[in-house]
């Protein structure tokens, strides 16, 4: 087992609240901490604010209320951008006829930490290339992304995300449209880097099932924190019952069984 | 067969026309990925209400077309990312907004002296010694603007969002680009002309694309294409006697052929 300090928090929401402009909350005082090594899923009923509340995280949205803070710092003056990896929504990514390579994605990953005005060192090179031996696609580095599968576009999106050196990685609905066994090696990966490098991972998933056999921490979202906690405490509290009511039938039938 | 050196305007036209190739795809690739391609015909059409303004204040036209296109472009971007309008909508209110100046202004001083026939499909005896001077500073001003920030226009293009999180100042980018295009648009009139300077930029491109390269190698066969049919398209219409701007852009409309139907065989 691993072993690392939860103690520090690297992401610190304090009530935070978003509106799209009207009176209903996407995100309703929303508290919580996301600590190093931590793994953490995010679930909650479709339209619950999942996607809301990690954009959020992302500074891709500023909250209506409330504070966030990234590795202590307000994340209005946070400038460290490299230390937060973001593997988006496969479907939504890219077009297949896009003109670029495995090895042009992962490079992409280097400029955060290199910013404008600089070129691609030997270092950044060397970044890549360890990116891609980390989740078994250096063989594939010469080839087009839009001739790969959707698996192996995921693990190279992964690897871009991981050749910034990053702190954090927030994963939306990695798997949509990948089959069952390549979901599987996927969250193998992503175990292995959570273990062996420590990396702290937010995955938001609809699979409930996998939620609670990978993460560590659960935070279920239905526009305000229905609960965080472990996996096993959200399955002995009702609080998956108490997050989807009337549509739990449906998402068993939908997912398999949740494991308990 | 080369006499056509000979003649002082062939050497300023082939000058200028290569700059010109050589800029236009570079931009180019970034606005046809973005699906951004119309804002090329737009700026062309801006840039000809600039030519007017000069024709009609006595000014150099190229000037005029420049600060007139980028100024648009500036505001194009402002009223696209307010969402006040859709993107596409403000883009026809700028094409046919500018025509109509143009078209007012012209027809205000009833008729110019300079042929307009020109500056719409473009004539290489329009291009002056200073014209050249200026398309070069230009050319080297948009050239260096993209090779410094190729790798987080590359970012931006391919995944804008992602961009974003990694922190690279992505509006500033898109403004940067879409004045890097007005730019573009506006030293390419004497060459090929307002009304066929997005085929240049678009149309190298997309040929390009048919072979499915990398990113780099993309652009540098987009460059080849461009250089040539500006070479070959300058030979040609002097022989021809044919407009040097529908000419060049005919040559590269062919190599897109040519390659688009040896990658789809079966359509």
């Amino acid at each position: 087992m691993h072993t690392i300090d939860h103690t520090i928090s690297i992401i610190e929401l304090d009530k935070v609240s978003y509106t799209f402009g009207g009176a209903e909350y996407a995100v309703k005082d929303v508290s919580f901490n996301i600590h190093r090594g931590d793994y953490l899923g995010v679930i909650g009923p479709n339209g619950g604010g999942k996607t809301t509340l990690v954009k959020l995280m992302l500074g891709l949205l500023q909250p209506s209320k409330g504070s966030i803070k990234l590795f202590g710092q307000d994340i209005r003056s946070f400038r460290d951008w490299y230390k937060i990896g973001y593997v988006p929504q496969k479907t939504t990514l890219f077009d297949a006829n896009f003109p670029v390579t495995v090895e042009e994605v992962v490079s992409m990953g280097t400029y955060a930490k290199r910013g404008l005005f600089h070129f691609t060192t030997v270092e950044d090179r060397k970044k890549v290339h360890d990116a891609l031996v980390q989740v078994e696609m250096l063989q594939y580095k010469k080839r087009l992304i839009g001739d790969l599968s959707g698996g192996q576009q995921q693990r190279v999106f992964i690897a871009r995300a991981l050749a910034a050196e990053p702190e954090v990685i927030f994963l939306d609905e990695p798997t949509v449209g990948v089959d069952t066994a390549t979901q599987e090696q996927f969250y193998l990966l992503l175990r292995k880097l959570n273990r062996k490098l420590d990396l702290t991972l937010v995955l938001v998933l609809h699979e409930l099932d996998v939620v609670a056999r990978e993460a560590t921490e659960i935070v279920c979202i239905n526009s305000n924190l229905v609960s965080y906690c472990t996996p096993e405490e959200l399955i002995k509290t009702g609080g998956i019952e108490k997050l989807y009511g009337k549509e739990l039938r449906y998402i068993l039938h939908d997912h398999g069984s949740i494991s308990r | 067969m080369f006499d056509l050196f000979q003649y002082s305007f062939i050497i300023r036209g082939f000058e200028a026309g290569i700059i010109v190739a050589l800029i236009a795809p570079i931009i180019g690739i970034f606005l046809v990925l973005r699906r951004y391609s119309l804002i090329a015909d737009t700026l062309s059409h801006v840039s000809l209400a600039g030519v007017a303004i000069g024709l009609l204040l006595r000014l150099n036209p190229l000037v005029t077309a420049i600060i007139t296109s980028v100024a648009s472009s500036v505001a194009i971007e402002r009223l696209r990312l307010s969402k006040k309008v859709y993107g596409e909508s403000a883009l026809a209110i700028f094409l046919s907004g500018s025509l109509a100046v143009a078209i007012v202004l012209i027809s205000l001083s009833h008729g110019f002296n300079v042929d307009i026939f020109n500056y719409l499909f473009g004539s290489i005896l329009t291009v002056k010694q200073s014209d050249v001077w200026l398309i070069a500073v230009l050319g080297v001003a948009v050239l260096l603007a993209v090779v410094s920030c190729y790798k987080e226009l590359v970012y931006i293009t391919f995944d804008e969002e992602s961009a974003q999180v990694s922190g690279v100042p992505t509006k500033a980018l898109n403004l940067l680009l879409i004045a890097l295009a007005a730019l573009t648009v506006s030293v390419a009139i004497p060459i090929v002309g307002v009304l066929l300077i997005a085929a240049l930029i678009v149309i190298p491109v997309v040929a390009a694309l048919q072979l499915k390269q990398s990113f780099r190698r993309t652009i540098i066969i987009a460059e080849c294409i461009s250089v040539f049919s500006v070479i070959v398209g300058i030979i040609a219409s002097f022989y021809l006697n044919t407009s040097s701007g529908g000419t060049i852009v005919l040559i590269s409309l062919l190599i897109f052929l040519v390659l688009f139907a040896f990658k789809n065989p079966r359509g």
